[in-house]
């Protein structure tokens, strides 16, 4: 039977990381996400489903414990916001470097700095091209309803394992604070001691006689056997790149010009159309769910059917560097973005389209 | 009195000693005279004599024993500069049945991780931290470290440690012991066969300990660094008896109560 709730998009996440049979969270507060620690502490998910929940000391020490906990073979997650990711890079760096599986969440708020407390979409470029240092991706997934919030903590956990990989919820203060009704996934009961040895042999459970022992570490000093290990990862990420695309398309059939927006943009986007449609302007909505990879191949197929694109970011511009790379540059793609918080409304996105795109 | 040949004396029930199993067949990458050698051994030999190699997982930090993963024959995590008390308190947290323990030395301890350390100790997690002092960064080639001794040469502070320009070294040992969460809290050295033993004693209890519940354990090792230094090894550990321990003095600094 389908269970129905009303929920703000950051209890979501907690929920239904106890559904996914999470194993550890560990976390810190700040906003605007601190509902997913305060949650998941009233829930208390130690005395049912046995999973671990940590409030550490920073989010330095957060990350770590992850990092921890994900080498034992254990589906652990952190989240925070902006200014708290920015301290976990170190530990995600280390953890792209180790392979580990887990899963972060980032409730985009405004910066750069302690900048506010509103939504953004700034940390686009940190999440997608790096953040930490060295050569890593994260598979990035963008929720734009509660509903995905739920939903992409298990797809986000199999994901990571699939590929021995960090996976990052890039969500922000819309999504993570707004109330929408969620349908919650079914309990999967945590993986026992044998699934774990199945699942990831590779983990620091204890060395019995039956194998070598299990080393996690992102160092190499022989620099053949690094430059192995960085081109294992880049294979890793180019089949990230052919198998793990995931994009919404609306619209886009009969489209002349199309906005192109991810997260809680897509949904302002999304009533932007149905006001440019009413006035008679073919237009429809490209929505990336997965900012890592990238859907480069659908654009560009797109690119070649409409007469432009208005990506919408509550950023300077940073998503619409790949959709131009996406297009080759072949039509014109604008940008538009308000900031500080400053959430755009639908008549300016249109307006911005009208004089931008199609009078310009 | 008869004179006993090799072949004589070397025979199984003869045998007093032997290099524990736990220890990878390998060259250790660390300098002769150095300290670290010993106490890996002293870990292995009582993970074995406990017979809980499949038990125990390890963790290495940043600094000269970045790669004791390669020695001990144990699974092991590499940690981030000063992280390793988050990651055990993720493992033992994960996994309460198993001993669980960090090795680290000042730096990565006593500076850049010391959130990390006080809030494990804290928390009373229960694992044991393995903390070697040497008084200097040795593998980035001696500069000065959180436990340099007032006045002591290092190369970021080659005119001598000036504690009005420098600060004070950190008895984080002292420090720890204060705190509620930690059960057993000790400092010793291995620079004598005698002070080898109540390091291994030290580190049964400490891991006897964790696996009862009963909250950190926290053993300091003052050691040598004799590349660091820029002595011989028997120069060091004299310059290390008459200088480290009367500021670092070895002994018991707080033990479980009853």
């Amino acid at each position: 039977m389908k269970e129905l709730r009303l929920m703000k998009g950051n209890e979501a996440i907690a929920e239904a990381a106890i559904r996914a049979g999470a194993d550890g969270y560990f976390g810190y507060p700040i906003t605007p996400q601190s509902e997913i620690l305060e949650y998941l502490m009233a829930q208390k998910p130690y005395e049912t489903t046995g999973m671990v929940v940590l409030q550490a000391e920073s989010e330095v020490a957060a990350i770590n414990m992850v990092y921890g906990g994900a080498s034992c073979g254990k589906k652990c997650m952190t989240t925070s916001s902006s200014p708290g990711i920015s301290l976990k890079m170190e530990g995600i760096s280390y953890i792209a470097g180790a392979e580990l599986p887990c899963l972060i969440v980032n409730v985009v708020r405004g910066g750069p700095g302690l900048g506010t407390i509103q939504p953004s979409q700034g940390d686009y470029f940190q999440a997608t091209k790096g953040g930490g240092h060295g050569d890593y991706r994260l598979l990035v997934l963008a929720p734009a309803s509660v509903q995905e919030m739920s939903d992409f903590v298990s797809l986000g956990f199999d994901l990571a394992f699939k590929y021995r990989n960090p996976v990052m919820i890039l969500s922000d203060g819309v999504i993570g604070q707004m109330m929408e009704k969620v349908e919650l996934q079914e309990t999967k009961p945590r993986w026992t001691k044998e699934e774990i040895l199945k699942m990831s042999p590779w983990a620091t459970t204890g060395k019995t006689p039956d194998r070598e022992r299990n080393i996690i570490t992102s160092l190499d000093l022989d620099p053949s056997k690094q430059e192995k290990h960085v081109l294992s990862l880049e294979r890793k990420y180019k089949a990230m790149e052919e198998n793990e695309v995931r994009y919404e398309k609306i619209n886009c059939d009969d489209a002349e010009y199309l906005f192109v927006a991810f997260g809680s943009s897509s949904r302002i986007c999304q009533k932007a159309m149905d006001i440019a449609r009413e006035k008679g302007i073919k237009v429809g909505l490209f929505r990336p769910i997965t900012l890592f990879p990238f859907p480069k191949k659908p654009l560009k197929e797109l690119g070649g059917q409409v007469k432009g694109m208005l990506t919408v970011e509550m950023n300077l511009g940073q998503m619409v560097e790949d959709v131009r790379l996406a297009v080759e540059c072949k039509i014109p793609v604008e940008h538009y973005g308000r900031h500080g918080g400053i959430i755009p409304t639908p008549e300016e996105v249109v307006k911005v389209l009208e004089t931008k795109l199609i009078g310009g | 009195m008869e004179t006993l040949s090799k072949e004589q004396i070397i025979k199984p029930e003869n045998l007093v000693y032997k290099r524990t199993n736990l220890l990878v067949d390998t060259a250790l990458s660390y300098c002769p005279g150095c300290g670290h050698g010993v106490v890996h051994r002293m870990l292995m030999e009582v993970v074995e004599e406990m017979g809980i190699q499949s038990e125990t997982i390890g963790i290495a930090p940043v600094g000269c024993s970045v790669l004791a993963y390669d020695f001990l024959d144990i699974d092991m995590q590499q940690a981030a500069h000063g992280r390793a008390p988050a990651l055990a308190t993720a493992i033992k947290r994960l996994m309460p049945e198993k001993y669980v323990f960090t090795y680290q030395g000042d730096g990565d301890l006593a500076a850049i991780g010391t959130a990390e350390t006080i809030h494990a100790c804290n928390r009373g997690e229960n694992f044991v931290i393995i903390f070697i002092n040497n008084g200097i960064y040795g593998m980035t080639g001696g500069q000065m470290a959180p436990t340099t001794l007032p006045n002591m040469k290092a190369s970021t502070c080659p005119y001598g440690r000036d504690t009005q320009i420098m600060g004070n070294p950190l008895k984080i040992t002292e420090i720890v012991a204060t705190l509620p969460g930690t059960c057993f809290v000790t400092r010793h050295s291995v620079h004598t066969p005698a002070n080898v033993r109540k390091v291994k004693r030290a580190i049964r209890k400490a891991f006897e300990l964790s696996y009862a519940k009963k909250g950190l354990s926290f053993i300091e090792v003052v050691s040598n660094c004799n590349s660091g230094w820029k002595m011989t090894p028997v120069q060091a550990n004299k310059w290390m008896e008459e200088n480290m321990f009367p500021f670092y003095p070895l002994g018991d600094i707080k033990v479980p109560t009853e």
